[in-house]
């Protein structure tokens, strides 16, 4: 396989592999980190790359399993990601309570705040539209699980949501 | 969509039990600006999934090995390397120090030689010692002027 080739059957999804990596590691450069590195992977498998029927499907599960491996030797070595996606919480700046005010940027903090599982399952079906069929295999979960996780996922969502619209934030 | 279909299908979502179609038909929904009071709640959600698939993974694709790999690669053969050379050390170290005898190093002229003047280097020093004796007297002599005093 050319180089050409191989860019043609990876670049449609590597966006999905960089934002499914980023909701796991929250960091940005991780994120970057971990695609490049799974991008790499795949490269140096191109040859069997064509055996795969759903080259998408493989990659994506590859990013699931970097991801967790990564945060678990995070946190085997007691080091937590650090990240500078948000700005400071206790800022006073004006600007930050104006982007902190923003709806849209809770749901990302809410999201973040899910269990990882969760996290997967709202990532791939609302973000990115998987059906149920692709997630299962996906996460290699059972589909009562995947629906299970999916709604507690949203309505976890929903329910923070409404406490920050109805308490304010802090 | 009419509100009734809407309300229906947002008790759906969240029972996780719509589909691909009908999420996506909610997504639109909540893009809108006019949403009733009882509903605005959910639009963040929605609006959020809608641009969080916007965004995009920017950073150039390297597809050639990085200098991390490299430096990886070549600091595993260097210490392959390092190994084979310690293990052959290892074996001809404990293989050379034979015994070697004079007479296998040196020709039995240059021996002969050495012991020359290895026997030339005995009686001159012989000698010195015999002139030794005579300071020890000397020496004796002045300790007895130097009590006596």
């Amino acid at each position: 396989m050319k180089q050409a080739e191989f860019l043609n059957v990876v670049m449609p999804f590597k966006d999905k592999l960089y934002r499914l990596a980023k909701r796991l590691l929250v960091s940005s450069e991780e994120a970057e980190d971990a695609t490049q590195e799974i991008l790499l992977k795949l490269w140096t498998k191109k040859k069997s790359i064509e055996s795969y029927n759903n080259v998408e499907a493989f990659a994506m599960t590859m990013t699931k399993n970097f991801c967790l491996d990564r945060l678990k030797s995070k946190q085997a070595s007691n080091l937590k990601l650090v990240h500078s996606n948000y700005g400071d919480e206790g800022s006073t700046s004006l600007q930050k309570q104006v982007e902190a005010r923003d709806s849209l940027s809770w749901v990302e903090k809410i999201m973040d705040e899910l269990p990882e599982q969760q996290k997967m399952v709202l990532q791939l079906r609302d973000v990115e539209q998987y059906e149920y069929e692709e997630i299962e295999e996906l996460l290699g979960m059972k589909p009562t699980a995947v629906r299970v996780a999916l709604s507690r996922a949203r309505k976890t969502v929903r329910e923070r949501l409404i406490q920050k619209h109805s308490y304010g934030i802090g | 969509m009419e509100l009734d279909k809407v309300e229906k299908l947002v008790e759906k979502y969240f029972d996780a039990t719509t589909t691909v179609a009908e999420e996506e038909s909610l997504r639109d929904y909540f893009s809108r600006e006019d949403i009733p009071a009882h509903l605005e709640q959910y639009a963040p959600m929605f609006q959020y999934f809608a641009v969080a698939k916007e965004e995009r993974y920017t950073k150039k694709l390297a597809l050639t090995k990085t200098p991390k790999g490299s430096f990886r690669t070549l600091y595993k053969w260097v210490s392959v390397a390092a190994v084979a050379v310690f293990t052959i050390g290892v074996y001809f170290y404990n293989s050379t120090p034979k015994p070697v005898t004079l007479a296998e190093e040196f020709t039995p002229e240059e021996i002969a030689s050495a012991q020359e003047a290895l026997a030339l280097l005995a009686i001159n020093f012989n000698k010195g010692t015999e002139q030794l004796y005579h300071l020890e007297e000397f020496q004796k002599n002045t300790n007895k002027f130097l009590t006596k005093e």
